[in-house]
């Protein structure tokens, strides 16, 4: 076709692609496929065996673990329920207040934190945290992870949101639906494939967080990558492949869920 | 005050989109039960002020009011009035059903009378076997009729209609126009119907508002808008006209004797503020006839002609080369002049008229 570029004419295009993806996925298919070796070696493939499943959850190290994931499950929850929360109300108000005053720098301000270095933040919020004499633990790690997910949250509500067109307000309230109603009736179901697909990714960004969780979390509170971390400082055992790749299943499907719920509500839009 | 005869009374209304003004003063008065068009070209303000009326616009200044009671300050979900939107805009979300009870349940009614006028409004549209699927399952033309009984059907004052028909193909516009004009009769609620068809205009309305840059032209039923425009951009407007640049020797009682191309003389009804001097003549094109040169109000060349099916166009030159166009039914006892005849054209008395600018 005239004027698209065929990028297989790029010389050495195809041996970039091959090493790029090598590296980007091998480390994760080695990872998967040793966390089923029957040998504690983490290089010689001893059989193909549970065994580290299993240690997972019945093994010395069990409890820490569980302990870890149910943290780390309260605070993607509840983080991301939160950060929905205020994405929803700011991809509103972002595309429905019109020429809204400091629009593009409200819009900045709410998208920064993808940009700032992750590091910048954490060590920013460590500091804010013992600035107000607040004791680190669940709590400020729950208050950190709100505000990171947000920007996750919103990116998929607010391009859902510009999809609407505003005359399906307009109708409600012609039909005496009070703001309000018109908001909870037709525009919050309009919305709900952008909140479902939001809620997914906040949840998974806050469930694989480590570094700013790292920075926060205080003694002795760990989440399911912190304790990790800690585990692979005393030297890496194949159980720790185990957890690895059952968390990879958990993001793989969640992220699949959020895409998939995305893709639903274009396609009922394309409907109409 | 608004005699009670007066469904929406528009009185001197201005709406500025900051230097852009969409509305310059516009007055209106729309009658009870009764189907009114604001018809005009693209721009000229039609959606500003079925938006103004439904109060989804401020306007900048000017009252318009329902029944007497100004609606100023009134937002939109408190207005007695319901909008057949241009694209529709049907809850993709809810059934054809709960669409129409939408309105009728936000204004309180209970759920068992609800359901019942659904039924009877769905029945007026005769969609009452779509009324469980979602609109997406529809086409344009049962999407268009669900959007008219959910307007319909919380018994509005006053039902908008933002160029309802748009949005489908000329075959089904059609068959809808006459449709839509028997369901306005028998509900019995004024419609304000926009248009830029002037074709739909004439055939469905009780009165027309010819409007042009903010302003409204005219007001008048079809019969008088086509037949006696107050001026060019109404004459022009609507239908096809010859417009001849005459001079105007007198005016009296609205009867004016003016000197046609070619120095004949002619007497036709004027528009009200017409003087003497240089003007211009309207003539309809089906109502004027081919005659012998020497007996014609005026002569001209034949060029050219056009079969149109029912009727044959001749297109004509006049002596100072102005063009004009005249309509033949196509009757087997028509008699088709050559190209390059003279011949008299003879206009019938009342369908010229004389226009000001
Ligand atoms: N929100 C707005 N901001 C600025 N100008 C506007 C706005 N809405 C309308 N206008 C202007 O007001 C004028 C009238 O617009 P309006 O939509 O009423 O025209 P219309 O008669 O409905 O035309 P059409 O037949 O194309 O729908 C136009 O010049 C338009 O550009
Ligand atoms: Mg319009």
């Amino acid at each position: 076709m005239a004027g698209k570029t065929d990028l297989r004419r790029f010389p050495g295009f195809l041996a970039v692609t091959t090493l790029c993806l090598f590296v980007l996925y091998a480390p994760l298919i080695v990872v998967a496929v040793y966390s089923f070796n029957a040998s504690t070696s983490i290089t010689n493939w001893g059989g193909m065996s549970l065994m580290w499943y299993v240690d997972v959850f019945t093994g010395p190290e069990a409890p820490k673990f569980q302990k870890a994931a149910l943290n780390s499950m309260i605070i993607a929850v509840c983080a991301s329920v939160i950060a929905t929360i205020v994405a929803t109300l700011a991809a509103v108000a972002m595309t429905r207040a019109g020429r809204l005053r400091g629009k593009i720098f409200s819009f900045a301000l709410i998208n920064l934190p993808l940009m700032v270095p992750e590091v910048v933040t954490a060590v920013a919020s460590l500091v804010f945290f013992s600035a107000i004499g607040f004791t680190t633990g669940l709590t400020t790690i729950l208050i950190a992870h709100t505000v990171f997910c947000i920007p996750f949250a919103y990116l998929p509500i607010s391009a859902r949101m510009q999809s609407i067109p505003d005359m399906y307000e307009q109708a409600a309230m012609d039909l005496y639906a009070s703001p309000r109603e018109a908001f909870r009736l037709v525009l919050l179901p309009l919305m709900t494939p952008g909140i479902l697909s939001g809620f997914l990714l906040a949840f998974i960004i806050s469930l694989d967080d480590f570094l700013i969780t790292n920075f926060v979390k205080g003694a002795g509170v760990e989440t399911l990558p912190t304790a990790i971390f800690g585990s692979v400082k005393q030297g890496i055992k194949p159980n720790i492949m185990a957890i690895s790749t059952l968390m990879l299943v958990v993001s793989v499907a969640f992220v699949s869920l959020s895409w998939l719920v995305g893709r639903m509500g274009q396609d009922k839009k394309k409907n109409n | 005050m608004a005699s009670p005869e007066i469904a929406v009374s528009v009185d001197q209304v201005v709406k500025r989109y900051g230097n852009v003004t969409a509305l310059n003063g516009v007055s209106l008065d729309i009658r009870e039960n009764e189907f009114f068009t604001l018809l005009g070209p693209s721009g000229c303000g039609k959606t500003t002020l079925l938006r103004a009326i439904a109060g989804f616009e401020d306007v900048t200044e000017g009252h318009i009011r329902l029944k007497g009671q100004d609606l100023v300050d009134q937002p939109p979900f408190k207005r007695p009035v319901n909008t057949v939107f241009q694209q529709y805009a049907l809850f993709p979300h809810m059934s054809v059903t709960e669409n129409v009870l939408f309105g009728l349940l936000r204004k309180s009614w209970s759920r068992q009378d609800a359901e019942r006028r659904a039924q009877d409004v769905l029945e007026l549209v005769q969609l009452s076997d779509f009324a469980d699927r979602k609109p997406g399952q529809l086409s344009g033309g049962q999407q268009q009729r669900v959007a008219l009984a959910r307007a319909l059907a919380p018994r509005p004052e006053v039902l908008l209609l933002d160029e309802p028909l748009s949005a489908l193909d000329l075959k089904l516009r059609q068959a809808v126009r006459m449709e839509l004009k028997a369901i306005q009769r028998e509900t019995g609620i004024a419609f304000i119907f926009v248009t830029h068809d002037q074709e739909e205009a004439l055939t469905m309305s009780d009165r027309i508002a010819v409007m042009s840059a903010g302003h409204v032209q005219q007001v008048g039923t079809p019969k008088e808008i086509y037949e006696t425009p107050v001026n060019r951009f109404v004459a022009d407007f609507i239908g096809e006209t010859n417009l001849l640049d005459v001079q105007v020797l007198s005016v009296t009682g609205g009867l004016a004797q003016v000197l046609m191309p070619g120095n004949r003389n002619f007497k036709c009804p004027a528009a009200a503020v017409v003087n003497a001097g240089p003007g211009h003549l309207s003539v309809r094109p089906e109502r004027i006839s081919v005659c012998a040169e020497a007996a014609g109000d005026l002569s001209a060349t034949v060029i050219d002609h056009t079969y149109l099916g029912t009727d044959i166009q001749l297109h004509v030159k006049l002596v100072d080369g102005e063009a004009m166009s005249v309509r033949l039914q196509n009757a087997e006892t028509t008699l088709m002049p050559e190209t390059g005849v003279v011949v008299g054209l003879s206009l019938e008395a009342g369908a010229a008229r004389l226009l000001a600018d």
